[in-house]
């Protein structure tokens, strides 16, 4: 091996010589290739034999490194979470192995020790071609640090792909690799591909149906280089002119989703050990693509009929056990034994069943359910699109709507639970009704006839202090786990007399409050329904912001809008006309206008100041206008410099008499003369306006002939003075 | 002697199947056990030891188990070639003890079939096989036996016990006969009584076998046993193999006698046997033209259509919705199967159902054409629902395009697309007009009584009850 490195080394440095020619160059190049070089070995143009017959390994994050599944993720790590009864971890290894991988490290943080327990006892040890590591680390806070630890301990070194023990697929990776490899060939610098799948944000929401934010990603359309990346997107994008300029062919995307499975080289791992603010997986990838000294290249890889979805969130919990369910998954599904699943019958209407479950005649089961093993089902009682785990309890005349109830829970009769998650061992007595989007975590109780408002999350762990930064909630030490849950037996039953009123009489556990922004979000995570009201509100938010968008396309109407706004604002405050003459100046300068827009625009605003209060007949209308003219014409003065804006406002009153002041077309004439009369329009404006329309349309020319005699009366008057 | 009923039978089974030593694990102290002490066979405590299996079988066994429950290996001929290759290397390095071999093995290949008709029940193939073997051995043992106690009786006639009847080795060879076979006409007209019959051949096994004073005759006999009693298995599983590869060539070999010159003929979806077939009716000369239902959603009649054009058949590809349409210009249906159940019923792939009703609306025959190793001899219950597979619904889906109808953020977080896609259709006997096997056409009425020349009705059940 050490010979074959040093080998590649020289083969590596003659080659870059040959590709860099300017030396400032080669020496900033070599940078990345020299940590690389010296360790990965072979991994060069040379070896691509080599490459292709490495055996495929992989690295399975066990941890989240997120608290979006707290409470529970107190107590349990979330890869062990169950998802339609099967833990989530059996999936991602489960899709491993079919896709030939042959090692798979699991790194294990928070709560390492149930993980490593529940590998050692699980089918997956001992397993010829199939051999599974656990790496524990107390310390890691983040998907960078275990990457960091892998790359010290050397314990990878080829191409491997990475995953999160939350990912559920059933893709088949030959292609992706194959992909992959033959692009490493031609270019070592294409250290990543990424897996993509479509999938439509909603438009109301803005985020995807695993209630992730939209992605916006930009691909090179024919060599699927990943371009530019960005999950967090809130309104608009700008994009650099030069990135347009330099890729030829940019495909921009908002209907893509991540789907967490990458294909790596051994660099990424270096790359992450480089640099130390790469604290979340993706963190990577915008490095990366900012980066430009170091060239790696990441890649894309879109999956069609294959499943992948990550469970980030309460949300992608609901959406994705809901998809196993209608086996976009399969062969992952819950009759299919790809783990130690029990065996489970399929019946019609997607109904899952496994053995010697009692259920009463009465009970329905609605289509879409999932029925653990040894569970009981009392009179009356309706389960609707919901997942039961093993040995529950299920008294008489209980609605289960959209809930997830997992092992050993008791409910008792007369309960009502709406798109709940009900953890291990909860007990909920008689008559209690959980709202939409409820947590129970592990062993909770509630009370008799109590109502758990929505979104409400209660543990028996009592919530951290605020004080504690977000990275320190789920990954306290063992130490301070200990003293948690040594708190708990204690604090779990006095807290049925301190918090009596949330958790009713016998309750046990902590309503975790919220704060205010929290709570404001909950609705986007959570595994409930997002709120009729909700969405409504939002519908109109996003209307709003359509129209608002369609004003700052055309400038000019928004200036006419705040000049009016400005003037009708004057009006009503009786504020002097010097003041308004400022306000309207100043408003000039920030939109950069001309002198003939304020004063058409402000002949505009009179106009309709005119239209708009009360007139009966056109002759009312015409007094209006009058009073109008007489009391602000002074107004339009400072911006009637010469016959061109003045020629500008009688354009903008024909315009305003052909769309949306037809009321005063008739009255087009009396108008001008008006107009002349008060001394703001000249004679020669007029004159000219007339000769300029003398060439234009018929359509054009209907105020030229209403006002044909009013013409050639001024005419007959400049005549008379000459 | 009559008193030996049934329930003895059943006593001797229970032995039989005592799983004392399971699967592996325990082979050292095993052959220690067998080698120092030989059991007498009739005293009470009949103790099976035997199920040894070498650890490499015991390899090959879990990873075909995974394949079969992954999903990763489909179409009935390979899986019952591999079963069936699976199950003669299992024999092959099962270790036998001295006593009740066949026993042993039964034993052993049930376990196993347990394992793996568990694995994926729709793929009734794996069944099939397991049952075939199963039923290689009982013929195989009796065979020997009624060798070996033909001989016997032909030599010490005078030291038999007190109650044991006189049989003959031709009664006992008729005798074996009927305990494997469901009471034919043949034997009512004999007029022996079935289960007492058994029931005498076995006791007389296992008394003659126990007896003290040919203990040593035996010996040398039962080690010969022993190795014959695995060779004639193994030959007879090499046969079975042998017949699974055939079957297209065999069946094939009949298209003659049914096509005939100028005729239409309909098919729907891919089966290897079909183009077979087809192409056999061809071969000789036959000019006929070919109907192809694409069978969506997987299309493989795209293939079939591609297939049957290379060998210059001239071959219409259809819909599947325009079968009903196509179908009065059709002279006949000639299908695969996925499985042939016990009442003639056919497991098909999707959309047959819909050719069969066709086909009799308009009286045109409906064959079905299917290897023997298709041939279940279960009876189906609610087959649409259980022998039934649902695919995923990428299929017929792009998950991608319809992601906007399956957001559960929105509307009542109830799903409101379902998307459904099976794999088989059940075909009920009432349509089927004519099986094509490797043996010959036979009525579906008839797929009963082919069932019991392959298969022994004590291995229709393959979970093994556990003894108390």
């Amino acid at each position: 091996m050490l010979l074959s490195r040093v080998s590649f080394e020289s083969s590596e440095d003659v080659e870059d010589e040959h590709v860099v020619e300017s030396s400032i160059l080669a020496v900033v190049k070599n940078k990345p290739t020299e940590t690389m070089g010296a360790k990965k070995g072979g991994k060069t143009v040379d070896d691509v034999e080599d490459i292709l017959h490495v055996p495929l390994k992989a690295i399975l994050l066990a941890d989240s490194f997120d608290t979006k599944f707290c409470p529970i993720t107190l107590e349990r790590p979330k890869v062990l979470l169950p998802i339609v009864n099967t833990p989530m971890i059996d999936y991602t290894l489960a899709w491993l192995e079919s896709a030939n991988v042959v090692e798979v490290l699991v790194v294990c943080c928070s709560h390492s020790k149930q993980i490593v327990d529940y590998l050692d006892k699980s089918k997956w040890v001992n397993r010829p071609e199939f051999s599974v590591t656990t790496i524990e680390s107390h310390y890691c806070t983040s998907a960078g640090e275990a990457l960091r630890l892998i790359y010290q301990n050397n314990l990878i070194n080829g191409d491997f792909i990475l995953i999160s023990g939350d990912t559920v697929s059933n893709m088949v990776l030959t292609e992706a690799l194959e992909e992959h490899k033959q692009r490493r060939q031609k270019d070592s610098k294409a250290v990543m591909t990424m897996v993509i799948k479509q999938s439509k944000p909603s438009q109301i929401t803005r985020q995807t149906r695993l209630g992730t934010d939209a992605l916006f990603i930009a691909i090179d359309s024919s060599t699927k280089q990943l371009l530019y990346y960005n999950d967090s997107l809130k309104r608009s994008l700008s994009l650099d002119k030069t990135f347009l300029a330099e890729n030829s062919s940019v495909s921009s995307h908002n209907d893509k989703q991540d789907c967490y499975i990458d294909i790596c080289s051994y660099e990424v791992l270096s790359l992450f050990n480089e640099n130390f603010d790469y604290g979340h997986l993706r963190d990577l990838v915008k490095g990366v693509l900012g980066d430009e000294v170091s060239g790696c290249k990441i890649y894309t890889h879109e999956i069609h009929s294959d499943y992948a979805a990550r469970v980030d969130n309460f949300r992608s919990y609901d959406s994705i056990s809901k998809d196993i369910i209608q086996r976009w998954t399969y062969p992952f599904v819950p009759d299919v034994q790809f783990s130690t699943n029990h065996p489970t019958n399929r019946e019609r209407q997607g109904i899952y069943r496994a053995s010697e479950i009692s259920q009463s005649c009465s009970a329905e089961i609605g289509p879409f359910t999932y029925i653990g093993k040894g569970t009981s089902i009392g009179d009356k009682t309706v389960v609707l699109n919901s997942v039961i785990g093993d040995g529950c309890k299920i008294g008489g005349g209980v609605l289960i709507d959209g809930c997830y109830i997992w092992n050993n829970v008791t409910i008792e009769d007369g309960c009502k639970l709406k798109q709940a998650i009900l953890c291990d061992g909860v007990v909920m007595r008689s008559g209690s009704v959980l709202e939409p989007g409820v947590v129970l975590s592990s062993n909770v109780v509630v009370g008799p006839k109590i109502v758990v408002p929505a979104y409400s999350k209660v543990s028996l762990q009592p919530q951290p202090v605020e004080q504690d930064s977000d990275d320190e909630l789920e990954y306290a030490d063992d130490n301070s786990e200990t003293l948690h849950t040594v708190n708990t037996v204690e604090n779990g039953y006095s807290s049925s007399e301190r918090e009596l009123s949330e958790i009713g009489i016998g309750g046990r556990g902590f309503v975790w409050s919220k704060s205010e922004v929290d709570r404001e979000e909950e609705w986007r995570h959570s595994v409930a329904p997002i709120p009729e009201s909700k969405l409504i509100e939002l519908t109109h938010k996003v209307f709003d912001e359509q129209d608002s968008d369609d004003e700052s396309d055309e400038e000019p109407p928004t200036f006419e809008k705040e000049i009016e706004a400005t003037f009708l604002r004057g009006v009503r405050k009786k504020i002097k006309e010097e003041d308004i003459l400022l306000e309207i100046n100043s408003l000039r300068f920030l939109y950069n206008m001309a002198s003939e827009n304020c004063a058409s625009a402000l002949f505009y605003a009179m106009m309709k100041l005119a239209l708009d209060s009360p007139h009966n007949s056109p002759a009312n209308l015409v007094k209006n206008a009058n009073d109008v003219i007489t009391r602000w014409g002074s107004l339009l003065k400072p911006y009637l410099r010469g016959i061109d804006d003045e020629i500008e406002v009688i354009m903008k009153f024909e315009e305003m008499c052909t769309e949306n002041g037809k009321e005063f077309a008739p009255l087009f004439v009396q108008i001008m003369h008006l107009l002349y009369d008060k001394d703001i329009i000249q004679e020669e404006a007029f004159l000219n306006w007339a000769n300029e329309k003398e060439q234009a349309d018929e359509s054009d020319k209907v105020f030229v002939k209403q006002s044909e005699t009013f013409i050639q009366w001024l005419n007959e008057a400049s005549e008379e003075e000459d | 002697m009559r008193g030996f009923s049934p329930t003895l039978m059943d006593f001797l089974m229970v032995f039989v199947v005592e799983p004392t030593y399971f699967l592996c694990g325990f082979v050292i102290s095993l052959r220690r056990r067998t080698r120092t002490q030989q059991l007498p066979l009739c005293s009470a405590y009949y103790q099976v030891v035997c199920i040894a299996i070498m650890p490499d079988t015991h390899a090959l066994v879990n990873d075909f188990l995974n394949k079969l429950k992954k999903r990763k290996i489909e179409g009935s001929k390979t899986i019952a070639k591999l079963t069936a290759e699976l199950l003669r290397s299992v024999i092959s390095q099962q270790r036998l003890p001295n006593t009740n071999q066949a026993g042993a093995l039964i034993h052993a290949i049930k376990t196993i079939g347990e394992q793996l008709t568990a694995a994926n029940p729709v793929e009734v193939a794996v069944g099939n096989i397991v049952r075939r073997v199963l039923h290689i051995i009982r013929e195989e043992d009796v065979s020997l036996t009624t060798a070996s106690i033909g001989g016997l009786n032909l030599q010490g006639l005078s030291d038999d016990e007190d109650d044991n009847p006189l049989v003959s080795a031709a009664s006992a060879a008729a005798a074996a006969r009927i305990t494997l076979r469901p009471p034919s006409l043949q034997t009512l007209i004999e007029d022996i009584p079935p289960h007492s019959a058994a029931a005498a051949v076995a006791v007389h096994h296992s008394s003659s076998s126990a007896g003290d004073s040919e203990d040593k005759t035996k010996s040398t006999d039962k080690s010969s046993r022993s190795r014959k009693l695995k060779h004639n298995v193994i030959e007879a599983v090499n046969e079975l193999i042998q017949d699974i590869a055939t079957c297209h060539e065999l069946i094939a070999e009949q298209a003659v006698e049914h096509i005939h010159h100028n005729e239409v003929i309909l098919t729907l979806g891919s089966s290897g046997t079909v183009i077979e077939f087809l192409c056999a009716a061809k071969e000789k000369k036959r000019s006929f033209r070919v109907f192809v239902a694409e069978g969506a959603p997987r299309y493989q009649g795209h293939t079939l259509a591609k297939e049957l054009v290379a060998r210059g058949l001239q071959t219409t590809v259809i819909t599947d919705s325009a079968v009903f349409a196509m179908i009065s210009r059709v002279n006949m249906v000639i299908v695969g199967a996925h499985a042939v159940m016990a009442n003639g019923g056919v497991i098909a792939p999707v959309g047959l159902n819909m050719v069969a009703l066709a086909a009799q609306r308009h009286a045109v025959p409906f064959v079905v054409l299917a290897g023997i190793h298709k041939l279940c001899p279960l009876y189906p219950h609610n087959p649409e629902v259980l022998l039934n597979e649902l695919k995923s619904p990428s299929e017929l889906l792009n998950f991608g395009e319809m992601s906007d109808c399956m957001d559960f953020g929105t509307g009542t977080g109830s799903p409101l697309l379902h998307v459904v896609n099976p794999a088989f259709d059940y075909v009920p006997p009432k349509l089927v007009s004519l099986f094509i096997t490797d043996t010959g056409g036979h009525n579906p009425s008839y797929m009963y009584r082919l069932i019991a020349d392959y298969y022994s009705a004590d291995d229709l059940v393959l979970q093994q009850r556990p003894t108390s």
